[in-house]
């Protein structure tokens, strides 16, 4: 039995229009017009206890009502959807308190408390005894470098320092399962490996479930081994991220640098991308010419300084898969 | 609630956190003291000359309306006139989306916040004020203007216990203005309709006694008697035996009902509430 089952979800939201201008506005007062439209066509999917998910798709995609749906936020309009056995919108309170969200755009920590104040409530509203708490607390202002944050109030905080806060914060009640919506949005660098080794730690030492929604590839690819892509509510693509991506780009790319000048290279299997003073990148498809036998052609009429391989970028491979679905943002 | 026993730990938490928050706002506290003190003093004269002028009955004696006007005063934070800042802030950022996610019935997450808010706001201005007005003014020989002792211990304690129900009172009509703000997605509206009606129907502005004759049945009956009129008349004894217990069955029956009432909106509201973007 999946820790997540999802079947035929839909999601519809009305939206009100108006026509332009002055006239629209006068109009508008007396007969108001809506369009539906359908964030979520019969979504399905399940998940195991344990599993990392990435949740991917262009902004508008239905990333986010999917996410508020499993969450007990929002009722869909149809279809089925059973959490630890809990539907979530029915079942809300009880399902909540197994559960810890973190929406990178917004914060769950009160503005004005200081950190460990925040902490604290939380511990309350959760109910979580003492001595479970003073353990969680630890390990989570160890794992996430908390310790000099605590006694800040979080208005004082920068985007970094709070989300590592935030995320910390859904886990002190120890949720088996965890929803992280685009938690890297605005992050430097360091606290987005940050972020990425502590989403990897409570997976795979704590086995917390997680599904994951991000626009950073990097999270994908440093973080999940199944990907589901979805745009304009239907989901694209349900598969380990590798298989996507050998699916979409068969292509490689060589990086070749010369002793001396790079030369006008023949080779008909593979295609000259750029050339620039002694190095050419060349792309080619593994299934027509070999790695071995490519880099046998060149070594065998010029003198190679240094070779590369590189699979195209994750973002280019997304890219690529959204245009070829049409689901890039309208 | 689903979970079966009422989270006690939880609410008592939020209530604390949200209490200790706002009272940190003593300059604000300060201010409306002044403010509120100033507003008195002329009110009071206004009614003097109104006393002085007038011939006929009255339905207060004017220690009672004076009374009347410094416990207005100094119990002004109890008035319901915006919904709460806090809820209006995250309607708008829609950091609502979090309130779903704790494992709390929202209506009674929220009432305890507005509770606690209200509290505090409360507790250091009344303080002041009837410290002020009862004590210090009596003590310069000004007893005519300041605030009147309750006639009797009766009095006192049924007081007491208006109050404390006005507060519940309070926090349930605050709801109501919070879950308009909810569905409207603004606090402006809501809000000045609210301060409106509490203006008028509380007796704050004109004590209620002094509406024409024919319309006090219906004033007493009406939920916003509780939050000033119905305590301010028990404590100057204006309003004793079984017109006072009567006061105090209107306003219980009234919080069950409002509350009542706000649970099933809120309910109703969030089962079709739409957060979007992010």
């Amino acid at each position: 039995m999946p820790q997540i089952l999802v079947e035929n979800l839909s999601k519809t939201y009305r939206v009100s229009e108006r026509q332009p201008g002055a006239w629209g506005a006068v109009k508008g007062l007396f007969a108001r017009r809506y369009r539906i439209v359908e964030a979520l066509k019969h979504v399905s999917f399940s998940l195991e206890r344990g599993e990392l998910l990435g949740f991917i798709g262009p902004n508008g995609a239905g990333k986010s009502t999917t996410i508020k749906i499993l969450s007990g936020i929002l009722e869909p309009l149809s279809g089925r959807c059973e959490i630890d056995g809990l539907v979530p919108w029915r079942d809300r309170i009880r399902h909540v308190a197994r559960l810890g969200v973190v929406f990178g755009q917004r914060t769950q920590l009160w503005w004005d408390l200081p950190v460990i104040d925040g902490f604290n409530l939380l511990r309350d509203i959760y109910q979580v005894p003492e001595a479970e708490y003073r353990r969680t607390c630890d390990e989570m202002v160890g794992l996430m470098r908390l310790e000099r944050l605590l006694d800040q109030p979080v208005r004082q905080l920068s985007l970094g320092q709070r989300m590592r806060c935030e995320i910390a914060a859904a886990m002190l009640h120890r949720p088996s399962l965890l929803f992280l919506d685009e938690p890297t949005i605005g992050l430097d660098a360091p606290s987005k490996l940050a972020v990425r080794e502590f989403v990897k730690t409570l997976n795979r030492e704590h086995g917390v479930t997680v599904i994951l929604t991000t626009h950073d590839m990097h999270d994908i690819e440093a973080l999940a081994e199944r990907v589901i892509v979805i745009g304009n509510g239907v989901i694209l693509a349900d598969k380990p991220f590798e298989r996507l991506r050998s699916e979409v780009f068969t292509e490689r790319r060589l990086f070749a640098d010369f002793v001396g000048d790079a030369p006008l290279l023949d080779i008909p299997e593979a295609q000259i991308r750029n050339r620039d003073g002694n190095c050419v990148e060349l792309s080619f498809d593994p299934a027509v010419i070999s790695v071995p036998a490519l880099i046998e052609r060149i070594t065998a009429r010029y003198e190679l300084a240094d070779v590369r391989i590189e699979q195209p970028q994750i973002e280019e491979v997304i890219a690529r898969f959204y245009d070829i679905h049409g689901a890039g943002e309208a | 609630m689903a979970a079966g026993a009422v989270p006690l730990r939880s609410y008592r938490a939020i209530f604390a956190a949200r209490f200790m928050l706002t009272l940190q706002y003593r300059v604000a506290a300060l201010a409306g003291v002044v403010t509120q003190l100033w507003w008195g003093i002329i009110k009071v004269m206004v009614f003097a000359a109104f006393y002085h002028g007038a011939s006929h009955y009255q339905p207060l004696t004017f220690a009672q309306t004076v009374a009347y006007v410094w416990l207005g005063q100094a119990f002004l934070m109890l008035m319901p006139w915006w919904g709460d800042p806090e809820i209006t802030e995250m309607v708008r950022s829609g950091n609502v989306s979090y309130e779903r996610l704790r494992p709390l019935d929202t209506y009674f997450f929220w009432y305890l916040r507005g509770m606690a808010w209200i509290t505090a706001r409360i507790v250091p201005r009344a303080t002041m004020m009837l410290l002020f007005v009862g004590w210090i003014v009596p003590a310069i020989g000004l007893g005519k203007w300041g605030l009147m002792m309750p006639p009797n211990r009766a009095a006192a304690t049924l007081f007491v216990g208006a109050i404390l129900l006005a507060v519940l009172l309070s926090s349930a009509i605050l709801m109501l203005i919070n879950i308009l703000v909810v569905v409207l997605v603004t606090d402006r509206g809501p809000s000045l309709l609210a301060s409106q009606i509490v203006t008028l129907l509380s007796g704050i502005l004109v004590p209620l006694p002094f509406f024409p004759a024919s319309m006090r049945a219906v004033l007493f009956f009406q939920p916003f008697a509780g939050l000033a009129d119905i305590p301010f008349r028990i404590y100057s004894g204006a309003l004793a035996g079984g017109l006072a217990f009567a006061g105090l069955v209107q306003m219980t029956i009234w919080i069950g009902l409002l509350i009542a009432i706000g649970h099933a909106l809120l309910g109703r509201v969030m089962g079709r509430l739409q957060v979007q973007g992010g």
